[in-house]
């Protein structure tokens, strides 16, 4: 059939969304709208001394303005962060204290003291400038390196030096003994920039009190809205969940910053239900840059040892993660349990051990971006590789190929059971792709024209699918991480899907139908996806992860299962056959070997008329399903990247992007392909453009688009992606996920291309034009212009 | 922001001193300066309104001379809130020598912006300051020699 799985169906949502008929938060208006402005912090670290909102309230509008006192007076709780890591010694980690708005300190630019509410959002932005904020400004820690200084000012009580933990996975002891046995140890410090998230969507939040009913709506631009609402009850206290109904419309981009429940959304539903009016708010692109949960900011220590073969002794990593002023939802997870487990990347490491501090700092709360501690793993194991390869003189590919895991399932030191997976194959399949053996020529063609071509390599592995929940549990979630679906024929044969995932650019609409089209052989245009409602969909985890195929589809094929095991039950007993004998093809139910069928509707039509169901069966034909996976999934893959490098300028090109990809099942070659181009693009853009700056006093001087580089088409090249599918032998479909492997495995493949390109392994990102002049500059290479 | 600058000016020290030191002479020299009046012998309250890139905003903030060694120097230091714009904050150490009947004035100027201001205009900041610095002794030097100054 030609809508089923791995078709490259065309997007059903795009209509919408090219005609700009897509309904994204902000296109919502309510009876009764008013508007919220939040009065923040010009300052990164300072008391809160008096607010005076005298000037405010007073002006055109206004019709209230509230503060943090307010707000905890009301009951509304602390923010929270969702998973509790345990440090070394025992001890649980110290998360300060987070009010949606801030009562005696302000802990970094951009923290909330205030709300405007009044009748225009120009008029609350106006009566927001008046609210007067005297502050009485303290010491600035704006970096790890200052929050980490013995007497640093310290940003919670409850975190003595700034420190949330200190944790840590693997055995040292073997691991120290790994490296002392090596023949050789290639060390690297290593720095993962930060990062600002930039969803095309701003977050916004549009929050209803109803008095009567005493229920509060949210609209509001959430990756999981299930999660949020779940959130918001059990620990804001806002209201308990069936009082609550969260609704997450079309969302325009999350890549991580969409997952966490922020200040603004509480604040807006406590505003409306103060004001007893809808109350809206729209970030415009300046709060996104100040207060978007920003990502990565790793600073790390390494040491890689190798046996004179070249085969890994141990690999020991000391890593240092600023986590920001407060602990964002699944921030502590990040650089933890999203990170140490990766360690052993494709290859079969016997010793690891990675210690990691979260700090402090007077800075926007860092939390998820796509990849989510993934990337950070990669990074330095791929740089480590690489380096290494150079270091020891030998072929960087072949280095991998000698320490590649060739059987599964294959358990690492660092908690992990990969469980399928063919890395020479994918290694093999990019390097045909990219051309590796035609590369020396190439090379030296470039420098015959006074430019210097590098190649570099990435061969990743990712654990997504998120996650079993009682690994999880184990491990300091807080919440379990299955997905639930409900399949809903309807009387004409036409299907809902409901999930509990949540589209914001994946591509839902037009995947969970495939499969559904695909199971009942049905066309995918009478399938309908329902998702992002707490009304509607009975619960879900969200997306987030690359977990929307492997536990969201899976929870749909088994709720597909409960369908077709009645499908069969109602068409043997209409058609007097024996249920074994029922075939599902073609837009008919029928007996196998014979001209006696249903057609797919007639069934739904004799499941909701009831007149002729067998003894006993309940009349419907809608089923739910929950599905807990029992491990994580791994995609993995292999990115060659070649560049050119201009040595007068340091200005780097993309000549060439090759990626080998092993997704498992692909639904939907388009649409995965996208994904990869996305997240390349966005891992391109953490390796040669993008950082998110503080100055020492903690003000954000990349604020706007003037300052912080995203990617645009120019800056890469058009991408060559190959495919290799071992299926995942632990969900139904096969499936491993696609959604950040392009975000996690290019940020390596670029910078070891340029590495290789300048002959110093001393680079950091983003390799701007001007750090790679200067990297070059220092390692003085030889330039054979003629 | 640190900057530092070196003006003649075509007057006596004593003179130069005093209109450093007068709120009126300071309002009508100071870019953008709408009021400026004095609350205690060396303090004084201000309002400006100035346009950093895209941020336009109105500061209002107290202003204080300390160091003061009359009639060579002082520090004016300063902290100004723009509202949501931010805030500025600063001092210059001024500094007065005498050559003839002329005033060399020196100063030495250390600011820090935060907020908008820095989130938007932080790499205009350094020129705007020098723009505003020239703007102001241009004003000054006009004020005490009733003449444009000399073209640099």
């Amino acid at each position: 059939m030609s809508s089923g799985i791995g078709k490259s169906v065309k997007r059903k949502e795009d209509k919408r969304f090219t005609t700009g008929k897509g309904r994204y938060t902000d296109d919502h208006r309510m009876d009764n709208q008013a508007y919220a402005a939040f009065v923040r912090s010009p300052h990164a670290h300072a008391r809160v001394k008096s607010i005076d909102a005298a000037a405010a309230r007073a002006m055109e509008g206004v019709i209230d303005v509230l503060d943090g006192h307010q707000l905890t007076g009301d009951g509304i709780g602390n923010i929270i962060c969702g998973w509790a890591i345990t440090s070394k010694d025992g001890s649980p980690m110290n998360m300060g204290a987070w009010s949606a708005l801030a009562t005696e300190k302000v802990r970094y630019v951009g923290d909330a003291v205030a709300v405007v509410i009044a009748e225009t959002q120009s008029q609350a932005r106006i009566a927001a400038e008046a609210v007067e904020v005297d502050y009485e400004e303290l010491p600035v820690v704006a970096h790890v390196a200052d929050a980490m200084k013995d007497g640093a000012v310290q940003i919670h009580d409850n975190a003595p030096g700034n420190q949330i933990y200190d944790w840590e996975l693997g055995d040292e002891a073997a691991t120290d003994a790994g490296l002392k046995a090596a023949a050789h140890v290639t060390t690297l410090d290593i720095t993962n920039n930060r990062l600002s998230p930039n969803p095309m969507e701003p977050r916004a939040a549009i929050a209803t009190y109803d008095d009567a009913e005493e229920h509060y709506t949210l609209y509001t631009t959430s990756q999981n809205p299930h999660v949020a609402r779940l959130v918001l009850s059990a620990f804001y206290n806002v209201a308990p969940e069936h009082k609550l109904r969260v609704i997450a419309p079309d969302v325009g981009g999350g890549f991580g910053a969409k997952i966490y429940i922020y200040p603004e959304e509480i604040t807006c539903l406590w505003a409306s239900m103060k004001t007893n009016r809808s109350v809206k708010w729209t970030s415009d692109r300046s709060e996104a840059f100040l207060t978007d949960a920003h990502g990565r900011d790793h600073v790390t220590h390494a040491q890689m040892g190798f046996d004179k073969d070249g085969k890994i002794t141990g690999f020991k990593v000391d890593t240092i993660a600023n986590l920001g002023a407060y602990m964002s939802l699944f921030s502590s997870s990040v650089p933890t349990y999203l990170y140490a487990p990766l360690m052993s990347g494709q290859y079969d490491i016997q010793n690891i051990h990675c210690n990691v501090r979260a700090i402090y700092t007077n800075t926007a709360p860092v939390d998820a971006y796509r990849g989510a501690g993934r990337p950070e793993a990669t990074y330095l194991v791929e740089r480590m590789m690489e380096s290494a390869a150079r270091e020891m003189d030998m072929d960087p590919a072949e280095l991998r190929r000698r320490n590649f895991i060739h059987e599964f399932p294959h358990q690492t030191p660092v908690l992990m059971q990969y469980d399928a997976g063919d890395f020479p194959k994918i290694l093999e399949l990019a390097q045909e792709a990219a051309d590796v053996a035609g590369f020396p020529a190439r090379r030296a063609e470039a420098e015959k024209r006074g430019k210097l071509r590098g190649l570099g390599y990435s061969t990743f592995i990712e654990a997504c699918g998120l996650a079993p929940s009682k690994a999880a549990g184990s491990l300091g979630a807080g919440v379990g991480l299955w997905e639930s679906a409900e399949v809903r024929v309807n009387p004409v044969g036409t299907i809902e899907i409901l999930t509990g995932s949540h589209s914001h650019g994946q591509g839902h609409e037009t995947t969970f139908a495939q499969i559904v089209a695909d199971r009942f052989d049905i066309p995918v245009e009478t399938v309908q996806i329902v998702h992002g409602d707490t009304d509607k969909v009975q619960f879900g985890m969200g997306t987030y992860g690359s977990r929307s195929a492997p536990v969201g589809m899976s929870a749909v094929v088994k709720a597909m299962d409960k369908v077709e095991a009645k499908v069969r039950k109602i068409a043997a007993h209409t058609l007097e056959a024996s249920e074994d004998d029922i075939v599902i093809e073609g837009g008919q139910v029928k007996v196998a070997g014979t001209d006696k069928a249903m057609a797919w509707h007639e069934v739904g039509l004799a499941a909701y008329v009831a007149h002729n169901l067998p003894d006993g069966m309940e009349p419907g034909l809608k089923e739910t399903a929950f599905f807990d996976p029992v491990n994580f999934s791994f995609p993995s893959g292999a990115f060659i990247c070649e560049v050119e490098v201009d040595p007068d300028t340091g200005q780097t090109k993309i000549i060439k992007f090759t990626s080998a990809d092993d997704f498992g099942t692909i639904i939907n070659p388009m649409i995965v392909e996208g994904q990869v181009h996305g997240g390349v693009t966005q891992g391109i853009g953490q390796a040669l453009l993008e950082q998110v700056i503080y100055d020492e006093d903690g003000q954000l001087l990349t604020g706007s688009y003037m300052d912080y580089t995203m990617p645009r088409a120019a800056d890469v090249p058009f991408f060559d992606v190959q495919h290799h599918e071992t299926p995942s032998p632990n969900n139904p479909l096969g499936v491993k996920g696609c959604g950040e492997a392009g975000a996690i495995g290019a940020p390596p493949a670029v910078i070891n291309a340029i590495t290789d390109a300048i002959g110093t392994n001393d680079l950091a990102m983003p390799a701007t034009p001007q750090a790679v002049w200067r990297a070059l500059r220092a390692a003085s290479k030889p330039i054979a212009a003629e | 922001m640190d900057m530092t600058g070196e003006h003649r000016i075509a007057a006596p020290r004593a003179e130069v001193w005093a209109a450093l030191n007068d709120p009126e002479v300071l309002r009508a020299c100071i870019p953008g300066c709408q009021e400026l009046e004095k609350t205690g012998d060396t303090t004084m309250e201000a309002k400006v309104v100035q346009k950093i890139g895209p941020v336009k905003a109105t500061f209002t903030g107290a202003v204080e001379l300390v160091n003061i060694n009359a009639p060579e120097s002082y520090t004016i230091q300063g902290e100004g809130k723009g509202g949501v714009a931010g805030f500025a904050k600063g001092a210059a150490d001024v500094h007065l020598t005498e050559d003839g009947d002329e005033t060399v004035l020196t100063y030495d100027v250390h600011a820090t912006v935060g907020g908008k201001l820095a989130q938007l205009g932080s790499r205009l900041v350094s020129s705007t300051a020098k723009k505003l610095a020239a703007k102001f002794f241009d004003n000054f030097h006009q004020h005490l020699t009733d003449e444009a100054p000399p073209e640099a």
